[in-house]
């Protein structure tokens, strides 16, 4: 790895974090509607994963997407400009906050129904091996999601049937305000992985470097025919599950330890003692990230809202007299 | 012209178009070496192999979902639920996944997947088997939902819809593949999204689709034989729902009447009499009728079926009722 | 001496009435017998005299004012007299005066009652609203049928389209079709359709009368009908030489000769010349024939007073007389109260024959059609001869068809033989 790319990890993880504390502001500005998923605390996640995939490997994820977005390459104008429901947006406006994606950088979005991505993305894997691509479909879903149904045909269906997929549990310890402990048969989500004879796999989240070489010796396998491969990333939000979450389901003691110990302070670290970045060239990082996000807003912010006269577009490809 | 039965002209659609386009795969429960629950795909497996003829867990969410995904990535599949009674199990990925992509992105994906499923009761497998839901998916803008009633639409309607870039369920009714009728030599397409007049007739217009429509001819038979002269408009599709037809008919013969196997509260006839009742108010010259099951979860019991399905007779009262 | 003017009752039926304009302002001088006031009721505008002479002293309603009956109006002073209103007032209530509003707008038959007994139960009972399909009101909207003329064939008797087409195939439809007016008839005054606009006209209160009365009508009366041929070549005759040197205004009408002839007839017919109450039949001891005459905006009934004692050329000249007030809005109270017995005639416009509603409360109506030139067989021998229809709308609480039908018959001895009648 070039040192380049060591910055380039840095600068993307404070990226994404200065673009959520923004969002966030937005929001109760009420410039920014519906449900606002932070992804603060988890930004080595996606990161990690992002950095060790290959262009022809497809993404797909849930609601808690802008992290993923902006590491799949997307710019980080037409984000905000989503944020703010504008023409601009990487979905036009239409998709919001949990429906950002990209299909021109392999990333497949953004779904928002707990676990229902998972299924689409055997089929997105079904697609690849029929057509004898080498394209592994990495699909990052949360513990929460390992509960329902969809989790469990679209695992089963996909090792069935041995299709490319790199499937990565973000374990963030709460899906919404109800941990593992209560919700879900075992504690340990990688136990669920080995039910379906997959291989499995753990990393811990808050170290972007161990998640980049956890997934891509995993794709690795799978791109030689290892069939899918399971992944649990053991990670920590920062912030409530959306915004307005009161926090009732756990102590600020437990926060205030996962936020000493936060995966951008712990990279900063890492850089600075391996004497790989100094100081100065992290503070331009961080100065280079605020400048891009005042940029994003200010381009958001000037960015036309949709014209009502295309409220039925894109509703079918073959728009048919009469409409929907 | 050749005289074939309702399940040959879905076979022969789809043998066709499977040879036209390598992308075109069929996938369900027993699609391949069973040949199809209803024997629609006997010998595909064999000719095209178990890549292209998947049979899938009995998961009716990773079918629907992996077919979502394979389409987004590029493929065309043909996934067939064993009864539309199943596709409850997929309700989320039918109209929360495959009828919304297209537009949630801004238009950047597709989603050219066709959904077989033959539905409707007569067979004495009780409610949970019998039903015929198409209202309740021709609710969802963002799907295509059509219905043939003869061989011909049926073949042409399903060539239609593989090569179509929208997500299409296709309704089928298991209890009329024996009926036969004359198909068109050669390679044809039958429009999506219009529909066509079956009989013409100057006295009053039933509207109808699928498995009504044969019984409706019925209908028209008796009831020419009294002095009658029905109009018959097949819908075909009833997303998008052309009324052009309906609509012209309806100002020469002043009467209507709806038949529609499913139950009549917020149903096919609900819709058709209110954009009826919209459109051309001033040609009504008699309340219009809807011919539909009885609301009653459908009996096991062969002579409790019957009595809540919609019969010939039904359909004859209805006519002569609005002729009064 | 001060003297109230009190809202007159103008009709057995009144109720109330719009005191439309004052004729006579504040303070001018006005004898007894002028005219004080224009006052709309549910049959006419009328006119209310003044009982009293002197000056207007006081305007006690507004002009556009509906008043209940007896209610004070207005006062009449003799000049310079000092008035304490309050106490003249007494007791007497003001008028509960309400303003006078726009009728609820509620659709009612377009041409009551001449012809419209067929309108049954297309009408409903509580509105006047014809029970139509659409399609047939539009079609009758575009081919001016008059769809409370027709019979509804539809589920409860709802007018469909076969019984618009019906109507403008058959000859038998010519009532339901809103003829235009025979040569030499007024013609309507707003006849005109502007293209693509519909107008709107809020129901008078004649109107709104006359389907409401023709309506209680038709609900109510156990409606008969008798309909008889009559040979009128010797009336025609007769009333060809009897017009001969005279000048237009003075001419006999047919219509002339049907009064004088009915009047005749109703002396043998006590129980035809009748009407009913609650409890009992009343046979009046004067006959008193009752005309219909079309106005632009609906119809009327005038009276010609003891008909039977009164020539042909008298029955002419007070049936033209009353006629012309009619239309000019001026009809005194006495013109159109106390019928005994209706004629409706629709000879004029070319109408063979039709029936008409009874006009409550009287026991029939007799609805005259044209004299018409029409083969006939005499002896064997195909010949020209001249006939007229009439049809007796009976009401079947006070009489029957047999005695109904013997008045048609002792009618013929006038008609047929003319010279009966002078």
């Amino acid at each position: 790895m070039e040192k380049q790319d060591y910055l380039e990890l840095y600068h993307q993880m404070v990226l994404i974090r200065r673009l959520e504390e923004t969002a966030a502001e937005l929001y109760q500005k009420g410039d920014i509607g519906g449900f606002l998923h932070l992804y603060i605390g988890q930004e080595a996640v996606s990161t990690g994963i992002l950095a060790a995939r290959q262009e022809q490997d497809r993404v797909i994820t849930a609601y808690r997407d802008h992290g993923v977005a902006l590491n799949a390459g997307l710019p980080v104008n037409l984000i905000m400009a989503e944020l703010l429901g504008k023409e601009t947006g990487v979905s036009k406006g239409r998709g919001g906050s949990m429906h950002m994606a990209d299909v021109s950088k392999n990333f497949w979005g953004g779904h928002a129904i707990v676990g229902a991505h998972i299924p689409i993305a055997a089929g997105l894997a079904l697609a690849d091996k029929m057509e004898k691509r080498d394209g592994v479909t990495i699909c990052m879903f949360g513990e929460g999601a390992t509960n329902i149904g969809y989790f469990h045909e679209g695992v089963n269906l996909a090792k069935a049937w041995e299709l490319p997929v790199l499937w990565v549990c973000e374990n963030n310890h709460y899906g919404m305000g109800t941990p593992p402990s209560k919700a879900s048969a075992v504690s340990e989500i990688i136990q669920k992985a080995c039910g379906y004879g997959m291989p499995a796999y753990d990393v811990d989240g808050m170290d972007v470097m161990a998640v980049k070489n956890m997934v891509a010796d995993r794709l690795a396998e799978i791109r030689k025919g290892s069939g899918p491969q399971f992944l649990e990333v053991l990670t920590y939000r920062f912030r409530g599950h959306s915004m307005g979450d009161p926090e009732r389901y756990r102590t600020k003691e437990e926060v205030k330890k996962f936020i000493e110990n936060g995966p951008i302070d712990r990279y900063h670290k890492f850089l600075t003692e391996q004497k790989i970045a100094s100081e100065k060239e992290l503070t331009e990082l961080q100065k280079k990230a605020d400048k891009q996000i005042e940029e994003a807003v200010k381009f958001a912010e000037e960015s036309p809202e949709p014209a009502d006269d295309t409220l039925f577009d894109n509703i079918y490809v073959e728009d048919l007299e009469g409409g929907a | 012209m050749a005289i074939i039965t309702m399940r040959e002209a879905i076979s022969q659609a789809l043998w066709e178009e499977m040879e036209r386009d390598p992308k075109v795969f069929i996938m369900g429960e027993e699609v391949g070496v069973w040949g199809g629950t209803y024997a629609v795909t006997k010998g595909f497996l064999d000719h095209f192999g178990a890549e292209r003829v998947r049979d899938t867990p009995i998961a009716e969410a990773a079918i629907i979902g992996s077919a979502i995904g394979a389409a987004m990535a590029g493929m065309r599949p043909v996934a067939e639920l064993m009864t539309m009674n199943f596709a409850f199990s997929a309700m989320d990925h039918i109209v929360n996944q495959a009828a919304k992509i297209h537009y949630m992105f801004g238009g950047q994906m597709k989603v050219p997947l066709v959904i077989r499923a033959p539905g409707g009761g007569g067979r004495q497998l009780a409610a949970t088997h019998s039903q015929t839901p198409d209202a309740l998916f021709a609710h969802f803008p963002g799907l295509k939902v059509v219905a043939p009633g003869t061989p011909e639409d049926a073949k042409g309607l399903l060539k239609a819809a593989i090569r179509s870039d929208d997500p299409i369920l296709y309704i089928e009714n298991a209890t009329v593949y024996q009926q036969r009728g004359e198909v068109p030599d050669g390679d044809y397409t039958t429009p999506i999204g219009k529909s066509k007049v079956q009989r013409e007739g100057k006295d009053v217009t039933l509207v109808t689709y699928s498995k009504m429509v044969p019984y409706s001819m019925k209908a028209a038979d008796e009831l020419a034989k009294e002095g009658i002269d029905v109009e018959i408009v097949d819908l075909r599709s009833l997303r998008p729902l052309d009324m052009g037809p309906v609509i012209e008919s309806f100002k020469h013969t002043n009467r209507a009447v709806i038949a529609e196997e499913g139950w009549k509260s917020f149903g096919v006839g609900a819709e058709v009499t209110a954009r009826i009742y919209e459109e051309a108010f001033d040609y009504v010259d008699a309340p219009i009728q809807r011919v539909a099951q009885k609301e009653v979860p459908l009996p096991y019991n062969r002579h409790l079926e019957q009595l809540a399905l919609p019969q010939v007779e039904d359909i004859i009262k209805a006519v002569k009722e609005v002729m009064r | 001496m001060a003297e109230i003017i009190e809202m007159p009752k103008l009709g057995f039926d009144m109720a109330e009435g719009t005191l439309v304009k004052w004729l006579k302002d504040e303070g001018e001088k006005i004898e007894k017998g002028d005219m004080l006031a224009d006052i709309e009721t549910d049959k006419a505008t009328l006119q209310v005299e003044s009982s009293a002479s002197g000056v207007v002293l006081k305007h006690l309603v507004e002009a556009n004012t509906t008043v209940p009956i007896a209610s004070p109006i207005a006062v009449i002073a003799t000049e310079g007299e000092q008035v304490d209103l309050e106490q003249l007032l007494g007791g007497k209530a003001l008028p509960a005066a309400k303003a006078a509003q726009p009728q609820e707008s509620q659709p009612i038959p377009s041409a009551p009652a001449p012809g419209s007994t067929a309108a049954s139960a297309s009408v409903s009972q509580e509105s006047g609203f014809i029970k139509a399909s659409p399609v047939a009101k539009a079609i009758a909207a575009d081919k001016a049928v008059n769809l409370a003329a027709l019979n509804g064939s539809g589920p409860g008797g709802r007018i469909v389209k076969r019984d618009v087409e019906a109507a403008l195939q058959s000859g038998s439809a010519s009532q339901a079709v809103q003829s235009s007016p025979a040569p030499g008839m007024p013609a309507p005054a707003q006849a005109q359709i502007i293209p693509g606009q519909d107008t709107r006209i809020s129901i008078s209160r004649l109107r709104g009368a006359i389907g409401k009365r023709m309506q209680e009508s038709n609900q109510n009366i156990p409606h008969f009908f008798l309909t008889r041929s009559y040979d009128v070549g010797s009336l025609m005759q007769m009333r060809k030489q009897m017009n001969e040197g005279r000048d237009k205004g003075n001419k006999v009408s047919v219509n002339d000769f049907v009064v004088r002839a009915i009047a005749l007839a109703l002396r043998q017919f006590p129980n035809i010349n009748a009407s009913i109450s609650e409890q009992e039949i009343i046979q009046h001891g004067n006959i008193n024939v009752g005309v219909a005459v079309a106005l632009d905006n609906g119809l009327l009934t005038v009276v010609v007073k003891n008909a039977d004692q009164k020539d042909l050329d008298q029955i002419g000249w007070e049936t033209g007389q009353l006629s012309q007030r009619a239309r000019d809005g001026k009809l005194r109270n006495e013109d159109i109260e106390g019928s005994t017995f209706t004629i409706s005639n629709l000879g004029m416009y070319g109408i063979e024959e039709f029936s008409a509603i009874v006009n409550p409360p009287e026991a029939a109506i007799l609805a005259v059609g044209s004299a018409q030139q029409v083969p006939v067989v005499e002896d064997g021998a195909l010949k020209t001869g001249w006939r007229m229809k009439a049809t007796l709308s009976a009401d079947h609480r006070i009489t029957d068809g047999a005695e109904a039908a013997r008045f048609m018959q002792h009618l013929a001895l006038y008609l047929e033989q003319p010279w009966r009648l002078v």
